[in-house]
């Protein structure tokens, strides 16, 4: 299992696991977005409490999902992003679209 | 600056093998003793690489993948990741932070963490025969005891 959700108070939760590389993003991206799709939620949260490896296919899965989620008038938020993730976050400049939490 | 240690391998280019690509690479430096985000630089690097050659050098059969990784006496490690797919055309546009050539949800920032990950990359490509990228990162810590 690499991403396990949760639907609460409108908000969808994906707790991401493991290594998030090429090969792990197209299961994950689309669990999150058939999720995305039929409960329509205000927020999503991409949690990264359990990631331990991630590289640029994990950037293009969270600019992705900004896309997807402003797609249906609701926002994204990055939380949890652990200490060793910090550096290819903010090479990304992800954090300039305002989702990092 | 010698030639301590040395390995090679090569891989069909699956998606599968990115992670046992990095894993193999980082398990043969550890004699190195790196620190944690030493380790954690090389493997994204590695995989930014690889993931180059099965995405865009191989993209619609399978290829091999060729890895070379040597250590020096200077505590340098060179890493040459090489596929004789499509190639580049524009290899200086292909560096551009942002640039892709992909509809794929792809970020275009590959080569920019291989750049900043990396204490030096060298990008070889020529199309229709392939690309090779070879980068260089020496590590701070220890200094390898001539085993
Ligand atoms: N091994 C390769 N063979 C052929 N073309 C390549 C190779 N590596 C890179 N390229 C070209 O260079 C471009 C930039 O590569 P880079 O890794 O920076 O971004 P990306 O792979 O498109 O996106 P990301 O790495 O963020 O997922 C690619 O879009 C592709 O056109
Ligand atoms: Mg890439």
């Amino acid at each position: 299992m690499v991403v396990e959700t949760d639907f609460t108070d409108n908000i969808l939760t994906a707790k991401l696991y493991g290594e998030i590389d090429h090969h792990k993003a197209s299961s994950i991206r689309n669990k999150i977005d058939s999720q995305t799709e039929s409960l329509r939620p205000k927020e999503l949260h991409l949690d990264f409490t359990g990631v331990s490896f991630m590289d640029s296919s994990g950037i293009g899965l969270i600019m992705g999902r900004y896309r997807q989620v402003s797609l249906i008038g609701g926002t994204l938020k990055v939380v949890n992003v652990p200490k060793s993730l910090q550096k290819i976050m903010s090479l990304s400049g992800i954090d300039s679209l305002g989702v990092l939490k | 600056m010698n030639v301590v240690n040395e390995l090679n391998f090569s891989f069909l280019s699956k998606s599968t093998n990115e992670s046992f690509a990095r894993a193999t690479v980082s398990a043969f430096i550890l004699c190195l003793d790196p620190t944690i985000s030493e380790l954690s630089d090389i493997k994204t690097a590695v995989s930014e690489a690889v993931t180059n050659c099965i995405v865009h050098g191989y993209p619609d059969y399978l290829g091999i993948i060729y890895i070379n990784v040597k250590i020096t006496d200077t505590n340098k490690i060179i890493i040459k990741i090489r596929d004789k797919g499509i190639g580049i055309p524009d290899v200086k546009q292909a560096l551009e932070p942002l640039f892709t050539t992909s509809n794929d949800e792809r970020a275009g920032l590959g080569f920019a963490v291989m750049q900043s990950f990396m204490d030096n990359v060298k990008v070889r490509s020529k199309e229709g025969v392939g690309t090779s990228v070879t980068m260089e990162k020496t590590l701070y810590r220890t200094s390898y005891d001539k085993r």
